[in-house]
């Protein structure tokens, strides 16, 4: 336990998101260094709705568990504890339920009797009603006020939780902590904060720790991070030895995916960086000051997610020049042929759908057209977009533009143009549209107001 | 000819920020080029407008001075994962900027 003193804190990152690829020789390194704590984020909002909404994983379980059996072995030999959060990509409770059963699926297989923390923070539409009554719901831009219409609206609810919940746990002597929806920068800090680092400096390390080794300059392929936390300053290090640090990578990772490079609220506080100073102390270290912490009255994120009206899909390509050779013709063309067709054939029961038509390889990407004298491109994908209320009022529209999607005349065309299907049947039914309803915050009493910690203590087993 | 954004820049980004905003980041190729460019009116809100259909008034510009760089932030023209969907993560956006004339 001699590294074990609040004059340093040594936190391992082994991978940017759990599942993306922790390394074990990355892993060795870090607890060779010294490190108290394995720390990653399991999820964001980045990859869209889809994943709180229906409580599923982005990533597959078989790399989930390689990621959580590379960690529990190491830290399980190093009597480390492991922190997580926002486990299964979106932190509601079927996302944290999911990654808890790999992890006590995992501690089985490796004969280790972990105390496992599991923080929920997904919360019910009465409480989340209940609040915005008495007033402690705010919004944040572009949203306005929210309604009850709009909570009962959401399939599901989370707060993002602070690094409270987290110290909480590790307290009272979990092994494990697997949190629900947390911010990417808490769960990476939790525990310096625990052993009374500063704070501007935990938080700061935890922001340039929260996608591993993406505030490295990457020579090879790699994946961690090891924070060095003291009293006037921190240090990050890649946990791969050849790779290194800048003080150009460490600083610009303030920017990323931050809509503010300088200030970043966290629940209770902002981390303000304006006065942050970067050096470099070895070739592959570089030392961090100046982060400074403001408090604020304690607040946690809200996101929300619902499904909303069904897609359905046909995919052709395209070589034929008298296409390539006017697209905007095409595509305006096929635009109006389509809605009339809809309107013809199916009539005021289509309801309230849309079409879109992305031209890959030409403008799918921007929706906008080219400059005038952009050269045809030698092919292109065409993607067809149905939206309707209904999953199958969808398919009915694709099934009926089918025909003139796969054969419509350019003014060009002496005989009839059969465009390139992808597949049979030609139309792919997707599913709804996920959306994210909620950008507000909640104002909290304390810390652990909107928070359920359930323990699954795999060290009773042993007794048993 | 008019310099554009990606004669004055080294490297130019752009990324979600939550599933509401986008960022886009600006780093050009010396400290000269930042003061001249950094808060250059066709990087101002209009431009974001035109580009991206986004409400000029809640364009933000930070200038960061010891990365040489400006990051800009806007909210999406739809939240991420809408009906019109074209790129989630905003990764591409950047690309509109590059040809942007700075005179």
């Amino acid at each position: 336990m001699g590294k074990e003193c609040d004059d340093e804190v040594v936190i391992l990152v082994p991978t940017g998101s759990l599942g993306a690829g922790a390394r074990e020789e990355e892993l060795e390194y870090g607890i060779a260094q010294g490190a108290q704590v394995i720390a990653t984020d399991a999820g964001s909002t980045d990859s869209g709705a889809a994943y709180l909404a229906l409580g599923i994983s982005k990533n597959n379980r078989g790399a989930v568990k390689r990621d959580l059996t590379l960690m529990m072995k190491a830290a399980s030999k190093a009597g480390i504890p492991i922190v997580v959060g926002t486990s299964g990509q979106a932190g509601g409770d079927l996302n944290l339920e999911w990654t808890r059963d790999i992890a006590v699926e995992v501690a089985r297989e490796l004969g280790i009797r972990p105390r496992i923390a599991l923080l929920y923070s997904e919360l019910s539409k009465e409480t989340v009603k209940r609040k915005n009554a008495e007033g402690r719901i705010r919004p944040l831009a572009p949203m306005g006020p929210l309604d009850d219409a709009t909570i009962d609206g959401c399939d599901h609810i989370v707060g993002a939780m602070g690094p409270e919940p987290f110290i909480a746990a590790l307290e009272a002597g979990a092994d494990i902590v697997l949190g629900g929806r947390t911010t990417d920068t808490a769960v990476i800090c939790c525990y310096a904060l625990m052993k009374g680092a500063p704070r501007g400096l935990s938080w700061h390390a935890g922001k340039i720790g929260e996608c591993g080794g993406q505030s490295t300059i990457k020579t090879v392929d790699a994946a961690g991070l090891l924070l060095r936390i003291r009293r006037d300053s921190f240090e990050v290090e890649p946990l791969n030895q050849i790779n290194t640090c800048t003080p150009e990578s460490v600083s610009a990772h303030m920017l990323y995916e931050n809509s503010d490079p300088f200030r970043l609220v966290e629940p209770g506080g902002v981390l303000d960086v304006t006065h942050a100073r970067y050096e470099q102390v070895t070739p592959r270290t570089v030392r961090v000051m100046g982060s400074e912490w403001e408090e604020m009255p304690y607040t946690m994120k809200l996101e929300g997610a619902a499904a909303g009206q069904y897609q359905t899909l046909m995919l052709i390509g395209i070589q034929d020049p008298v296409v390539l050779n006017d697209l905007e013709t095409f595509q305006t063309k096929m635009t109006k042929t389509l809605y009339d067709r809809v309107h013809s054939t199916i009539g005021e029961a289509a309801g309230n759908f849309h079409i879109s038509l992305r031209l890959y390889g030409w403008n799918a990407v921007s929706g906008a057209q080219p400059k005038a004298g952009t050269p045809p491109p030698p092919e292109i994908g065409v993607l067809f977009v149905a939206t309707a209320d209904t999953q199958d009022m969808a398919n009915q529209i694709a099934k009926a533009c089918n025909p003139k999607f796969f054969h419509m005349y350019m003014p060009a065309h002496h005989e009839m143009p059969s465009y390139g299907f992808a597949f049979t049947p030609a139309d792919i039914p997707r599913g709804p549209i996920y959306e994210f309803k909620l950008n507000h915050v909640v104002e909290c009493d304390d810390p652990m107001e909107l928070v359920r910690t359930v323990w699954v203590d795999l060290s009773l087993e042993e007794a048993a | 000819m008019m310099p554009t954004v990606q004669d004055v820049c080294r490297h130019v980004r752009s990324k979600n920020a939550g599933p509401f905003w986008v960022t886009f980041d600006l780093f050009f190729r010396n400290r000269e080029d930042f003061h001249r460019y950094a808060r250059h009116p066709a990087l101002g809100p209009a431009t974001f407008e035109r580009l991206f259909g986004t409400d000029p008034a809640l364009v933000k510009q930070f200038p960061v001075k010891n990365l040489n760089m400006v990051k800009i932030s806007c909210v999406r023209p739809a939240p991420s994962g809408g009906r019109e969907e074209r790129d989630m993560h905003s990764g591409q956006m950047f690309v509109r900027l590059l040809g942007v004339e700075l005179d």
